[in-house]
């Protein structure tokens, strides 16, 4: 009870933020359609599939999770900054009750983000199938990665150090090594092995094989998404309980 | 039975020594001041009573309640206005005030009977659907202690309450703040000597984290022998800071 009423203050706290609207819903949309629309005047000769929708859609998307890094990231530094924190930590909240009030309304804030990329997606000529829903499914590690990834900066940095390290670090590198802009395989084997060796190529990959109805193949993908998001995860909670313990 | 009961309390950070063997009593209803220049230990005292950080050594009991033992019942009992003002920025006076009754228990009925009472009482209504984040300092303080209040606590800290605000603010909250006296234990920080004459039952100074003397404003004066408590307190401080 306690957890779902402090989740419900993080969430206006979240969404009463303009950037966090823009950030959140808007920029992935704007991106999507700018993209879509350069692939409609991309020649077919030019057989360049990257920005086609069923590739680029799922990159979007994951791109677009990096900001819930952001988000919740901010809201906890600020609250620490702030001093709020130390006044609640001196209520009868636990530690769960905290970090599931911080990560829960991330959840479905990026499962709507999701959602409306997808609706632009049929737009773009994106297939109404069945295997729309297991891509959702497959996307949700995707999100408890970056949820971990921010709550997990906002415990350890301040409020600036977090806007600095999410907002501008863990959006490029991310996006950088997902194989959403660009192809990994143009930067040579060792480029992409790295990225591979990272969550955010297994990501996208993941989410693209279950898009294209490939369970098997997305299976391939995701346990090393879900290796780092129960690391980044957990290594929030870790963090998190020795900040409350002064 | 004692509302608050310190025994040996001590909080070293490294080769620091914060509080040093703090034993006090404090009984129900009072109002006690504790004083000290920066560094004396006094919010270290107000964190380890409010179960923010764990002592070094020694023991504090909270109307009965251990800070070791018993932390979580020991939160049910106290508020806490911390020394920076801590609201959600972007919750509205009411929301956050109702934020804080919900989280200690109360459910929606209750929250908001409490919620319109602390309005009421701080002179918060009108700004009740304003977003917190835009009030001034002043006001952001006075809803930082009735967000301290809403919850009905037992015992209250108030971590240097009128600390930036102007005269006029200041006075305001502290008629606020005398209209608690005997509703509730009430613990004091603060740099400002006449806010603790015109508030507190007794004054307990502390200097490089020990314990001073503990007594009313004129036994003070009486043991340092000086007429201005100003001119007791620094006198007193003087012997106690450690070199």
């Amino acid at each position: 009870m306690r957890a779902l009423v402090f989740t419900k203050r993080c969430l206006c706290e979240i969404l009463r933020d303009p950037i966090t609207l823009f950030f959140g819903a808007g920029f992935p949309v704007i991106l999507l359609i700018l993209l879509s629309v350069m692939n409609l005047n991309i020649p077919a000769e030019a057989q360049m599939t990257m920005f086609h929708i069923e590739n680029l859609l799922p990159g979007v998307i994951v791109f677009g999770f990096s900001f819930l890094a952001l988000f919740g990231g901010l809201l906890l530094s600020g609250d620490r900054e702030t001093a709020f924190l130390t006044r609640l930590f001196t209520s009868p909240l636990r530690a769960r009750d905290f970090i599931a009030g911080y990560a829960l309304p991330l959840l479905p804030l990026g499962m709507a983000q999701a959602l409306l990329c997808v609706c632009i997606g049929f737009v773009f000529g994106l297939t109404p199938t069945v295997h729309i829903l297991t891509m959702l499914l497959f996307l949700i590690p995707s999100v408890l990665l970056f949820v971990g990834l921010g709550l997990l900066f906002g415990s350890l940095l301040g409020f600036r150090q977090v806007g600095s390290l999410c907002g501008a670090l863990l959006t490029n590198v991310s996006a950088w090594l997902s194989g959403t802009w660009f192809s990994l395989d143009l930067l040579g084997e060792g480029f992409k092995t790295f990225a591979y060796c990272l969550p955010f190529a297994n990501a996208v990959d993941a989410a693209r094989a279950a898009l294209a109805g490939d369970f098997m193949g997305a299976l391939g993908y995701i346990w090393i998404v879900c290796i780092y998001a129960a690391l980044a995860c957990m290594a929030a909670v870790l963090v998190f309980r020795q900040k409350m313990k002064g | 039975m004692a509302a608050i009961k310190t025994e040996n309390l001590t909080k070293c950070y490294g080769k620091l020594t914060a509080l040093d063997s703090l034993s006090l009593t404090v009984e129900e209803g009072e109002m006690l001041a504790l004083l000290g220049v920066n560094g004396a230990g006094k919010t270290t005292a107000i964190k380890l009573l409010s179960c923010l950080t764990p002592p070094t050594s020694g023991e504090a009991t909270l109307r009965g309640h251990s800070i070791l033992k018993a932390p979580q019942e020991v939160k049910r009992v106290i508020g806490v206005s911390p020394q920076e003002t801590a609201v959600a920025k972007k919750l509205s006076v009411r929301e956050n005030l109702q934020f804080i009754a919900e989280i200690h228990g109360f459910d929606k009925q209750k929250a908001a009977e409490r919620v319109e009472k602390m309005l009421s009482d701080l002179g918060l209504s009108e700004l009740a659907a304003r977003r917190a984040g835009t009030l001034s300092g002043g006001w952001q303080r006075r809803l930082s202690i009735a967000m301290a209040l809403v919850s009905e606590p037992q015992i209250l800290f108030l971590d240097e309450p009128t600390l930036g605000l102007d005269v006029i603010a200041r006075h305001e909250l502290w008629e606020h703040i005398k209209a608690l006296k005997g509703k509730m234990t009430v613990i004091l920080t603060t740099h400002y000597l006449e806010e603790v004459e015109a508030l507190c039952d007794r004054v307990a100074i502390l200097a490089g984290g020990k314990l001073i003397t503990v007594g009313t404003v004129a036994q003070i004066k009486e043991l340092a022998g000086t007429d201005s408590f100003e001119d007791a307190f620094v006198k007193l401080c003087g012997k106690g800071v450690r070199v």
